[in-house]
C-alpha cells in the first residue's frame, strides 16, 4: 500500500527520540526480524494464545442488541462480536504483551516497564512477566491509579510494581514520558513494552502484528458463520492497537468498511476529548509523526474520556495514514454515549464491555444506516469488542444507576 | 555559525542551559547575560515543551512553570533577539524537543531563529535521518544543526554525524554524558570527557559533554577530554530556589563561575576578543 521509508505508514511514524534510544530501536528491530518472524517464536506464542489465552476468542451474534440498535432490522442485519473480553485477564491487550514479553525473554533483557492508562495493559504485562519470571514496573498516571483501582491490585498481586505519575494530566500521556525516562536510562537491561500500536519504529508495527491475531480469527470466523464477508468492521481507538488487530486482516477487502472510534469526551467541539484523528493536527509525540492534540504554539494538549484506555492525545500512526488515504474512517463517541451503549449491550446480551469497547457500540447504528442506505439492504457489521468491564465496575454505578 | 566556530576557536568552551520563560521570558534573558558575564561562551535558550521526555524532574517543572507564564517556540524567538541585541559575540544555540519546530513549520522556524540571531539548533528527539529536512532549512537561513550522540551509539551513528556535516553546518556534536535524563547525578565526567575525545577524532568535529555537569570538578573532567561542558539542571535548580530576581542572578553567575574555572583549569583559553 505504501512505497515510505522503513518505519513509515505514508508519512506518518519514524523514530523521533532521543539519541540514546537509537540503538534500542535498532535492536529491537533486528529481534522482531529474526525473531518474531521466526518458528521457535510463533510456536511459543501461539501455543500460550491457545493454552493461556484463550484463543481463539468466539465471534458471536448478538442478535438482541442488534434489535435494541435497529428495531425494525432495514439496517442492521447481522451484528456479530468478537470477544476480546473473554481474554485472559480480560482485553486482547495480553495479545501484545505475551509476545513481547517474550520478545524480551529471548533478546536478554532482565527487566520490564511498561505505560498503562486502563490498567488493561499493565495487567497484560505483569501476568506475561509473571509467566516468564522477569520483574516488571508498570507507569500509571495518578489519575488513573484512582478510577482503574482494581487493576492497580490485580498488577500488585502479580507481582509488578505501579508506579504512580504525578506529572502533566496524570493519565496515560504522562505515563509513557515517565516510561521512556526510565527506558532512556536503563536502555541497556531494559525491555519497554509498549502496550498499543504507537511510538518509535518498529513498535507501531510489532504491535500490530502481535494484534493481527484479533482479525485473522475474526475473518475466517466471518466467512464461516455468515459465508460473506461483512459490510464493516468497527473498533475503538486509543493508541489503535486493537483496532489495527481486527483491521489488518481485512484491509485488503476494499467493500469492508472500516471505521475506528475515537473519544469525543464531553463533545469534540470542547476541550475535553480524545479524538485525536478527528480533531487533532499532525505534530510529533512519543516518538512518532501521527495526528496529536496540540495547540498552535505545539504544545500537546491534555485529552479527556471517560474511559482511561482512550484518554490520550495521540495515536499511532498507521491510523493517521488509514485516515489520510481514506482506506478508513473515523468517527467519536461522547461519554454518555458511551455510557448509554454499555447500558444497551449489558442488557441486551449479558456482556458488560469496557468503557474503551463501548465507543465503538455507541456508533454501530449509525455506521449500519448509512451503509445500508448506500447499499439498498441492510448490512452485516463486526464489532471489535476489545474488554469487558470489572475494571470500569465504579465508573459504570456510579454513572448508571 | 561562525560565533560558534570562534568560540571553539578560543578554547574550551562552557555552554550554559536555561529553560526560558521560567521564571519570566524578560528574566531569561537577564538570567542568560549574567551567564556571558561569568563566563559562557554559548548558551543554550531552552523552548519549554509539554512533553520533556529527555529530561529530569527539575527541567520538567521549569518546562511546566515556562509554560504556564507565556513561553515556548516564540517567546524563545523573542528572548534570542534580545540576548543577540544585548551580546553580539555569545553563541546562541536554540534548544528543544520537535512538535514545536514541526507545528510553526520548518522553513519558518528556521528562517525566524536566523532572524533573532540564533547560530544553531538543537532538537533532543530529532534523530540524525529524521532531520533531513530542518537541517536544509536552516542551512539555508546560515545555522547550524548540533547533533547528539550517546553512551550508547555505535559507528553507524558516527557516521551519520559526518552525513550531516557533509550536508550543512555542524558547528559542534553533543556527547550525552550517560543513558538517562538531564539532572542525573551519576555522570563520569572524566570517562564521558575522554570518549569524547575518542568521538572528536573519529568526526572531526568539536564535540562537548552535558548531563549531570553540575560542579567546577566535573567540568574540569569533562573539559579534560572534550572541547567543552554544558550545564543545564544545576543552573536551572539555582534559578527555581531563587526568592528573588537578584537571588537568581547572583546565584546563576556564582555558578557560571565556578563551572568556567573548572572548564579553564583543564585547559585556559585565549582571551576573549
Ligand atoms: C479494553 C480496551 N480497549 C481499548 C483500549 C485502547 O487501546 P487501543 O486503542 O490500543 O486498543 C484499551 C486500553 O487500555 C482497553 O483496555
Amino acid at each position: 500500500m505504501s512505497k515510505s521509508p522503513v518505519g513509515y505508514y505514508g508519512p506518518f511514524g519514524g523514530r523521533f527520540v532521543a539519541e540514546t534510544l537509537i540503538p534500542a530501536l535498532d535492536e529491537l528491530a533486528e529481534a522482531f526480524g529474526t525473531i518474531v518472524r521466526g518458528e521457535a517464536f510463533q510456536d511459543e506464542w501461539r501455543g500460550l494464545l491457545a493454552r493461556y489465552v484463550g484463543r481463539p476468542t468466539p465471534l458471536g451474534e448478538a442478535r438482541r442488541l442488534a434489535r435494541a440498535i435497529d428495531p425494525e432490522g432495514r439496517a442492521l442485519g447481522k451484528l456479530w462480536l468478537k470477544r476480546e473480553d473473554l481474554c485472559h485477564t480480560g482485553a486482547h491487550k495480553i495479545n501484545n504483551a505475551l509476545g513481547q514479553v517474550l520478545l524480551a525473554k529471548l533478546m536478554g533483557k532482565t527487566r520490564v516497564i511498561a505505560e498503562t492508562g486502563a490498567g488493561q495493559h499493565g495487567v497484560a504485562t505483569a501476568t506475561a512477566c509473571a509467566l516468564f519470571g522477569l520483574p516488571c514496573d508498570v507507569f500509571m498516571g495518578s489519575e488513573d491509579v484512582k478510577r482503574q483501582a482494581p487493576n492497580v491490585g490485580r498488577m500488585k498481586l502479580l507481582g509488578a510494581r505501579v508506579i504512580p505519575v504525578e506529572s502533566g494530566s496524570r493519565t496515560l500521556k504522562d505515563a509513557m514520558n515517565e516510561a521512556l525516562r526510565d527506558w532512556v536510562t536503563n536502555v541497556r537491561t531494559t525491555y519497554y513494552c509498549i502496550g498499543s500500536a504507537a511510538g518509535p519504529h518498529p513498535y507501531p508495527e510489532l504491535v500490530a502484528t502481535l494484534q493481527s491475531v484479533i482479525g485473522e480469527e475474526a475473518r475466517q470466523q466471518v466467512l464461516d458463520q455468515q459465508r460473506a464477508l461483512p459490510d464493516a468492521v468497527i473498533a475503538c481507538v486509543g493508541g489503535g492497537s486493537n483496532a489495527i488487530g481486527i483491521f489488518r486482516a481485512f484491509l485488503p477487502d476494499a467493500q469492508v468498511a472500516l471505521v475506528g472510534v475515537e473519544a469525543a469526551g464531553e463533545g469534540v467541539q470542547t476541550t475535553r476529548h480524545a479524538a485525536t484523528l478527528g480533531a487533532g493536527r499532525v505534530g510529533v509525540l512519543h516518538g512518532s509523526k501521527s495526528y496529536v492534540l496540540c495547540d498552535d504554539a505545539g504544545q500537546i494538549q491534555e485529552a479527556h474520556s471517560i474511559s482511561a484506555g482512550l484518554d490520550y492525545p495521540g495515536v499511532g500512526p498507521e491510523h493517521s495514514w488509514l485516515k489520510e488515504n481514506g482506506r478508513a474512517r473515523y468517527l467519536s463517541a461522547t461519554d454518555d454515549e458511551a455510557l448509554a451503549a454499555a447500558a444497551l449491550i449489558a442488557r441486551s446480551e449479558g456482556i458488560i464491555p469496557a468503557l474503551e469497547s463501548s465507543h465503538a457500540i455507541a456508533r454501530i447504528g449509525d455506521v449500519a444506516r448509512e451503509l445500508a442506505a448506500a447499499r439498498g439492504s441492510p448490512v452485516s457489521v463486526v464489532l471489535g469488542l476489545s474488554g469487558r468491564g470489572d475494571k470500569d465496575l465504579s465508573t459504570l454505578l456510579a454513572r448508571l444507576t | 555559525m561562525k560565533r560558534l566556530e570562534a568560540a571553539f576557536d578560543r578554547g574550551k568552551v562552557l555552554v550554559a542551559y536555561l529553560c526560558v520563560g521560567d521564571p519570566s521570558v524578560d528574566e531569561s534573558v537577564e538570567l542568560a547575560r549574567s551567564c556571558v558575564r561569568a563566563g559562557a561562551d554559548v548558551i543554550e535558550l531552552g523552548v519549554p515543551f509539554s512533553d520533556p521526555t529527555a529530561d529530569g524532574p527539575a527541567i520538567a517543572r521549569a518546562s511546566q512553570r515556562a509554560i504556564a507564564a507565556g513561553g515556548g517556540l516564540a517567546a524563545t524567538l523573542r528572548a534570542a533577539r534580545a540576548l543577540r541585541a544585548a551580546e553580539p559575540h555569545v553563541g546562541i544555540v536554540l534548544f528543544g524537543y520537535y512538535n514545536p519546530l514541526f507545528v510553526r513549520g520548518e522553513e519558518r522556524a528556521a528562517k525566524e531563529a536566523a532572524e533573532s540571531g540564533v547560530d544553531a539548533l538543537l532538537v533532543v528527539d530529532l534523530p540524525i535521518e529524521e532531520s533531513s529536512a530542518l537541517r536544509h532549512a536552516a542551512a539555508a537561513h546560515g545555522v547550524g544543526f548540533v547533533p547528539l550522540l550517546a553512551p550508547t551509539s555505535r559507528g553507524d551513528r558516527i557516521g551519520a554525524v559526518r552525513v550531516a556535516a557533509a550536508e550543512g553546518p555542524v558547528p559542534f556534536v553533543y556527547y550525552v554524558s550517560v543513558t538517562g535524563v538531564t539532572g542525573t547525578t551519576a555522570t563520569d565526567a572524566g570517562k564521558a570527557g575522554a570518549r569524547a575525545a575518542e568521538l572528536r577524532a573519529a568526526v572531526g568535529l568539536p564535540v562537548v559533554v552535558g548531563f549531570g555537569i553540575d560542579s567546577r570538578e566535573k567540568a574540569r573532567g569533562a573539559a579534560l577530554g572534550a572541547d567543552g561542558a554544558v550545564a543545564g539542571t544545576a543552573l536551572v535548580r539555582a534559578i527555581e530556589e531563587g526568592r528573588a530576581p537578584a537571588a537568581r542572578a547572583e546565584a546563576v553567575e556564582k555558578l557560571v563561575r565556578e563551572l568556567r574555572a573548572g572548564v579553564d583549569e583543564a585547559r585556559p583559553r585565549a582571551s576573549a576578543s
